[in-house]
């Protein structure tokens, strides 16, 4: 028989975990940050080092808090947008206990120490192998779902879902191809990657810049093209804009990577060939970001009283200001000052913090109570106070990067007229440290502002009700 | 012109002449009320707040 209700379990599971591994990875986040101020913050423990937590805390918000989001709104989403239940629930089962393991396996590897190193893809091939298995089982669960669709149209946002996940299958099948050393009489838990040098540069960068050109932008973008509409009560500005942006986006982004590797062993055209198409990219990102902000005109007057839209649209300004600032900084002159310094730093939180927490979070604030039959949130106040906590948060987070970063960038660079550096590497990390306070500071509130919304979803969660009942329309369109 | 830079230059030309098409495609004038009803998919069902749920379809 057709199923006449939605799943909202699954929804509801990756929701609840969402909010937490949010508080988990911003949490090592802050103890990174106050360890670069106080180094004996590590208390000597090889398993609090710095080493270690840092990519505890870039996994943990990317894949923890990022992927969890995108589990949660692409299983809502999809199953609201083709008018059908999700397919294969129990393979959608199987990616919620499996992408929690890889989560928790993934910080008990880094604070033991087992690591590949590569960034964003430290985790080590018996746990890559695992994530290969869910991906595959969530690609099946998503387009089987869009297949079996009671819509004649696949909604833009499912697209934009589409594209992520089998980008991110490519990139990390191809990225994590590597071999345990164990086959040449090493140990079990250490790999390499097949590919040697620069070869090997390039594809961690291919899948690294994609990692965020599919993970944390096409993937959010998806979530964009459904949430702003929904919370302003209108259709997107332009759905033909919509389509071009998708297919743009996706023509150039695959060939940015290079731009991580300016002035390295990668051959000067190869890095030339990074720079613009970073520069193109300017082009579809300011598209999407306008299509979205557009969607409000003739709404504006709810920005003033919406916390969730509030949320939404300041998610896509710091979108825009990071897609402008990220093309500039591939720019190689402007590159041979940005890299390794905090500037890059900076420009990462723009884009994690701003666009990809804050539009996850506006999302999450919509479907928590639709989850669990309220009108709305335990407190739209406490919606409001996250609200500024975390945007005040993020502001003097990039603001203290920034300074850092030029600051930094113009230190390393000064030399005397004899040729010899004026400053060495203590004297400018002394400088830096007004800076990482500010920047601790910032990562402080966007944590209690997530701790804000951990009590507020308890709260509604308790005074609400699991939704289970969620009627599937009758398929009567407009058009066929 | 070895043969590497050959697929590469046809892959860029068939590429970026695809993309062309995709916009003439998107932007057609005969496409244009298709599109718009397209945009109206995620208001095609009742909204999920209990509210909404009391008023039977549309």
């Amino acid at each position: 028989m057709e199923a006449t209700t939605y799943n909202y379990k699954i929804v509801r599971q990756f929701a609840i975990m969402t909010v937490i591994w949010g508080i988990v990875g911003m949490l090592v986040g802050v103890i990174i940050a106050a360890q670069l101020i106080w180094p004996a913050l590590n208390f000597e423990l090889p398993w609090l080092t710095y080493g270690r937590l840092r990519p505890l805390h870039t996994n943990a918000v990317i894949f923890g808090f990022g992927g969890t989001a995108m589990f949660t709104v692409i299983y809502y989403v999809v199953q609201r947008t083709c008018h059908v239940r999700l397919f294969a629930e129990k393979l959608a089962a199987f990616t919620f206990w499996g992408w929690q393991a890889i989560i928790v396996l993934a910080a008990v590897s880094f604070i033991l120490g087992i690591s590949t190193s590569k960034e964003y893809a430290e985790l080590e091939w018996p746990i890559d192998l695992l994530i290969a298995v869910v991906w595959v089982a969530f690609a099946i669960v998503f387009f089987g779902t869009v297949i079996k669709r009671k819509t004649p149209h696949i909604y833009v946002a499912n697209w934009f879902f589409g594209a992520y996940i089998l980008t991110i299958a490519i990139l990390h099948i191809v990225n994590s191809a590597e071999l345990p050393i164990a086959f040449f009489g090493g140990s079990w838990l250490k790999s390499y990657s097949v590919y040697p040098g620069v070869q090997d540069a390039m594809v961690q960068w291919w899948y690294g810049h994609n990692a965020v050109g599919f993970f944390l932008t096409t993937a959010f973008l998806g979530m964009m093209y459904y949430f702003i509409p929904k919370q302003a009560g209108r259709p997107i500005y332009s759905y033909r804009l919509s389509i071009v942006h998708f297919w743009a986006l996706n023509f150039t982004y695959m060939w940015a990577g290079p731009h991580h590797l300016q002035y390295s062993a990668l051959p000067d055209w190869a890095q030339s060939l990074g720079m613009v198409f970073s520069l193109i990219l300017l082009a579809p990102s300011w598209g999407g970001m306008m299509n979205g902000i557009m969607t409000l005109s003739g709404a504006w007057h709810k920005l003033r009283t919406d916390p969730i839209l509030k949320f939404l649209v300041t998610a896509l300004s710091f979108y825009g200001m990071s897609t402008f600032e990220g093309p500039m900084m591939s720019v190689k002159t402007v590159n041979a000052l940005s890299h390794f310094t905090e500037w890059t730093i900076g420009h990462v939180h723009s884009g994690a913090l701003g666009w990809v927490a804050m539009i996850s979070i506006g999302s999450l604030y919509y479907l928590i109570p639709r989850l669990f039959g309220r009108e709305e949130m335990y407190s739209m106040k406490l919606v409001t106070t996250h609200f500024w906590v975390a945007t005040i948060g993020v502001v003097l987070y990039i603001a203290a990067m920034w300074i850092a970063g030029v600051a930094q960038g113009l230190m390393w660079r000064a030399s005397n007229p004899d040729g010899t550096l004026q400053y060495g590497f203590a004297q400018v990390l002394n400088a830096m440290y007004p800076f990482y306070t500010i920047r601790l500071l910032g990562g402080l509130m966007f944590f209690s502002g997530m701790l804000i919304m951990a009590y507020n979803v308890w709260k509604t969660i308790s005074v609400g009700k699991a939704v289970n009942d969620a009627p599937i329309p009758a398929p009567a369109h407009a058009h066929a | 012109m070895d043969i590497n830079n050959l697929i590469g230059t046809l892959v860029t030309v068939v590429f970026f002449i695809t993309f062309l098409g995709i916009v003439w495609w998107a932007y057609g004038s005969s496409r244009k009320a298709r599109f718009e009803e397209d945009g109206k998919i995620p208001f095609e069902e009742n909204d999920d707040l209990p509210s909404s749920n009391l008023n039977g379809e549309k």
